[in-house]
């Protein structure tokens, strides 16, 4: 790998790059930290709803809403379409909430945090410090910062940067935070993209969501720098259940990452989250995602399941919302990040790469449903499947009556490596007006040979070579990520395919 | 009427003995097994994944009144010699069926009195092999209660194609059942035209055997008319299976193709275009299982549609373990001459081989506004200018017919039909 000839110029970047060549084995991430945890008891009633919602010192209309979503939940069926295969959950056999003990009375600075805790993120490659400010030393111009809220298990640990934020009029904190500091924007947007009864996962979310991250940009501000959430899950038998709002109010823009890891267990574990973007007239959200959560082993045992409700509902006129994902770890994925292009001139774009290999199963896309004139999107997906893994990629292109003079661009391509796997598409495309215009191409192909002869023979190995040729499948949506991201993305390919080849 | 009591309605139908009336012993079993499958599977309702952009109750109703017309494209392959076959209201109606070198011409009703007859491994087995993963209980429906229908048996190359033209004074359901056995390096050409009944729930079983050779030409017109076809093919090794349909007029129509290719080197191709305006809603269904090494499918689609006409494409290839080889290939594109029609596709590829190369494609927009301006400028009036321009996006679903003097038929025809809306 040619990390060796990047410049580490400071702090974020040299550890950025440390953990880029850190993955150089399989799975990463799958130690796990020895903290003593405090737990909900397992399963899930009314009562284990109303204990999270103390526990995160929550106001009363709050509560309700969770009871309200709790019982719809009962009411609802899990759902079957998705092409993927995995032994019923039993959702009395989880915990709901687990915290580390030393998070009991709320850290008031990052110098507070735990050090395990610290540590754990400093292992991850996620630095939970503000370096520069806190030496009294400005950044070196034109260094990106980013701002890190990292959620561990039910809890948020720490957000850096908030101070800095707040002087942008940026609001950067945990969402339990936001219910207790921030109720008015909260209570107007929570739910108002994805409704409590939206589906059987964002439900169940909504009665259980533990922490998460909050985000208000305030009109005509762009965000000062990157916004990060990173999400850990640490302790056995828990599923994690973290709910993102983000609000860009008029003219506004902002970058947010999100990154997950889980150590490496012999039980499947349960992951569901929901995450709302709302979208006022003319902003901007770039929302990327390196979902890199414990796959399972080659056998399929253990792995984190899951079930990820994502939308951006684009409000505001000339709006525009960009989701990058790269998704390679979780034992089953079941996610479609989609925008709702209500406003006029509104725009939705969707960059996906899902690789999945040993046993992993992927059933992601995404939803356009075009409502505004002129509203434009454009969907690039790239699929990889390898070992005995199943891939599919699930879509919507939907162009309303009104949608007039609406654009659509849709490519996805599969790439299969080995002939025990399985490459799967599932487009859905409806229009329902005739000045709009709906492109879609999908295709399925394996590994080139000339391709993969051509860089045997300069004397590269058959693994690094299918790691080349398919970084090339996924340029464009690489180009999508943040630098950052990029880079690691970009190395997590070639890890994820390890052992796919020969 | 609720869903829910047009199930135990029809089915309960199911159970009468009248099922196997009059039915020699192949064909009781046919019928009573398939009644089975129908009675397990149910009718298809409103929310079936399968039925999402067609509604099934038009085609499940006890009673509808349609007041369908005669007219229906008469004339159309007059000028080729072929060997027809006439269904009046659902009969067959000549007594004596003409014959043919190289093949046998029977009606289902004067086979299914036998105890042995040829046909009963075809008859229903494909229809079966057809219910998964989706159950089309329709088709079992059929399979159960249809009591006419043309069975063919192909031994060697057919020179003049095999005409089926239908007409019906348009008040009558027809329920229709046609197998076809094409042995191995034979060859036959069959042409449906015309209208069975006001509606009308066809089903053709096709066992084209290794080297053998089907193509198939439909042509569906006819006005407030309902439509429900199937098309279960089993193809053999370097088989050829070709089979394009051409709908307009039509109200509601569901073309379903299903096709499992069983040996190595075949080829199909499944073809449609559609010109629909006002009620028209054309739903074109097709599911084809490589199951065999370097095999090549083709499914290629366009819809032309206007005054709120709906066009639904769902379209599958399904590539097995250790299909490999294949190439698969499927457009779906749709023409929208206004702003009430819809299109709605579901263009899906499942595949578990790696050395493929499957691809598809779907459009949809409306009239190219560059290519009009061009052809006014140059003098056209705008209504003919529209013409061509649907005649030449149409073109490429003709051009999967492989007779070139039939294709140059329904391209006449289509031109014909144009001119006169």
């Amino acid at each position: 790998m040619a990390m060796d000839d990047i410049q580490v110029k400071d702090g974020v970047d040299a550890e950025t790059v440390e953990a880029v060549k850190a993955l150089s084995g399989t799975y990463k991430y799958g130690w796990n930290t020895e903290i003593e945890m405090e737990y909900a008891p397992k399963g899930l009633s009314e009562d284990i709803v109303r204990l999270i919602s103390s526990k995160n010192d929550e106001p009363e209309w709050m509560l309700d809403w969770r009871l309200a979503a709790y019982r719809r939940w009962l009411e609802l069926i899990e759902p079957d379409w998705a092409m993927v295969d995995y032994p019923t959950i039993d959702f009395q056999d989880q915990y709901y909430y687990a915290r580390p003990k030393s998070m009991e009375e709320k850290p008031k600075s990052l110098d507070e945090v735990d050090p395990k805790l610290l540590e754990t993120y400093k292992k991850l490659g996620i630095p939970l410090k503000e370096q520069a400010l806190l030496a009294g030393v400005e950044a070196p111009e034109g260094e990106r910062r980013v701002a890190v809220d990292a959620v561990f298990d039910s809890v948020s640990v720490g957000t850096t940067f908030k101070a800095e934020l707040r002087k942008a009029g940026v609001i950067f904190c945990s969402i339990s935070e936001a219910i207790r500091e921030h109720p008015e924007l909260v209570r107007k947007y929570l739910g108002s993209v994805v409704p409590v009864s939206d589906n059987y996962y964002a439900t169940l979310n909504s009665a259980v969501f533990s922490d998460g991250s909050f985000v208000y940009i305030p009109p005509g501000v762009r965000c000062p720098m990157e916004l990060s959430t990173y999400f850990r899950i640490n302790a056995e038998n828990t599923g994690q259940f973290e709910r993102t709002l983000i609000i860009a109010d008029k003219d506004s823009y902002v970058s947010y990452l999100e990154g997950c890891t889980a150590p490496q267990r012999d039980v499947a574990q349960l992951h569901a989250a929901v995450v709302e973007l709302v979208l006022l007239d003319d902003a901007e959200i770039k929302y990327s995602t390196v979902q890199n959560w414990f796959p399972g082993d080659e056998n399929g045992k253990g792995g984190i399941y899951n079930f990820v409700t994502k939308r951006a509902d684009c409000r505001g006129d000339r709006s525009k919302v960009m989701w990058t994902q790269v998704e390679t770890g979780s034992a089953v994925t079941w996610k479609y990040p989609s925008c709702v292009l209500r406003g006029d001139d509104s725009q939705g774009e969707f960059y996906s790469i899902a690789i999945a290999n040993n046993m992993q199963q992927a059933d992601t896309g995404t939803k356009m449903v075009h409502l505004g004139k002129n509203t434009k999107s454009r969907i690039v997906s790239k699929g990889i499947s390898a070992g005995k893994a199943q891939n599919t990629y699930r879509g919507l292109v939907s162009m309303h009556p009104k949608a007039k003079n609406s654009r659509n661009y849709t490519q996805c391509d599969s790439l299969l490596i080995g002939d025990k796997c399985g490459a799967h598409t599932v487009p859905y495309i409806e229009v329902k007006n005739n000045s709009s215009r709906v492109e879609h191409e999908a295709t399925t192909s394996k590994v080139d040979d000339d391709q993969l002869f051509y860089c045997r023979s300069r004397g590269m190995d058959e693994e690094e070579a299918v790691a080349l040729v398919v970084n090339g499948f996924c340029k464009e949506v690489l180009q999508a990520l943040p630098m950052e991201f990029a880079m690691e993305a970009q190395a997590l390919v070639a890890i994820s395919l390890e052992g796919s080849v020969g | 009427m609720a869903v829910s009591s047009q199930k135990t309605s029809s089915t309960r139908a199911l159970t009468d003995s009248e099922l196997t009336d009059s039915s020699g012993a192949w064909a009781r079993e046919a019928r009573m097994t398939a009644s089975k499958r129908a009675q397990a599977a149910g009718l298809p309702q409103r929310r079936d994944e399968y039925w999402k952009y067609t509604r099934p109750d038009a085609f499940v109703q006890a009673d509808v009144t349609l007041q369908a017309s005669l007219r229906t494209s008469l004339g159309l392959f007059d000028r080729r010699t072929t060997v027809s076959v006439g269904f009046g209201d659902g009969k067959i109606q000549a007594a004596a069926l003409p014959s043919a070198v190289h093949c046998t011409l029977e009606s289902l009703a004067s086979a299914s009195v036998l105890d042995l007859h040829w046909a009963r491994d075809v008859y229903g087995r494909l229809e079966a092999a057809g219910q998964k993963p989706v159950e089309r209980s329709l088709a079992a429906v059929n399979t159960a209660i249809a009591r006419e229908g043309l069975l063919l048996n192909v031994t060697g190359a057919v020179e003049a194609p095999i005409h089926i033209h239908a007409t019906s004074s348009g008040h009558s359901d027809a329920i229709i059942h046609h197998v076809i056995k094409v042995a191995e390096g034979a060859a036959v050409t069959l042409i449906e035209t015309g209208q069975y009944g006001a509606r009308s729930n066809i089903v053709l079983e096709v066992d084209v055997a290794d080297g053998g050779r089907f193509h198939h030409i439909r042509v569906q017109d006819g006005n407030e008319r309902h439509m429900l076809t199937h098309i279960f093919g089993k193809i053999g090794a370097e088989a050829t299976f070709k089979s394009f349909t051409l709908t307009s007029g039509v109200e509601l129509t569901r073309n379903e193709c299903v096709l499992q290719l069983l040996g190595d080197n075949a080829s199909v191709s499944v073809a449609g275009a559609c010109l629909g305006d006002r009620d028209f809603h054309h739903d074109d269904t097709v599911f084809i299982t490589h199951d065999a090494v370097n095999c090549e499918s083709r499914q290629v689609f366009k819809k032309v549609l206007r005054n709120g006409a709906v066009g639904v494409f769902q379209g599958k290839i399904l590539v097995k373990a250790g299909a490999q080889r294949t190439d698969g290939y499927q457009i779906s594109q749709s023409l929208l001459l206004d702003d009430d029609s819809q299109f709605l596709a579901k263009p899906e590829l499942e595949i578990y081989a790696d050395d493929v190369a499957c691809s598809h494609g779907s459009t949809s927009g409306a009239i190219d506004e560059q290519a009009l301006f061009y052809l006014r400028s140059r003098g056209v009036p705008e209504a003919k200018a529209v013409d061509l321009l649907t005649l030449s996006f149409v073109a490429e679903a003709i051009e999967e017919i492989e007779d070139e003097d039939l294709a140059q038929d329904i391209l006449d025809h289509l031109t014909e039909t144009l001119s006169a809306r």
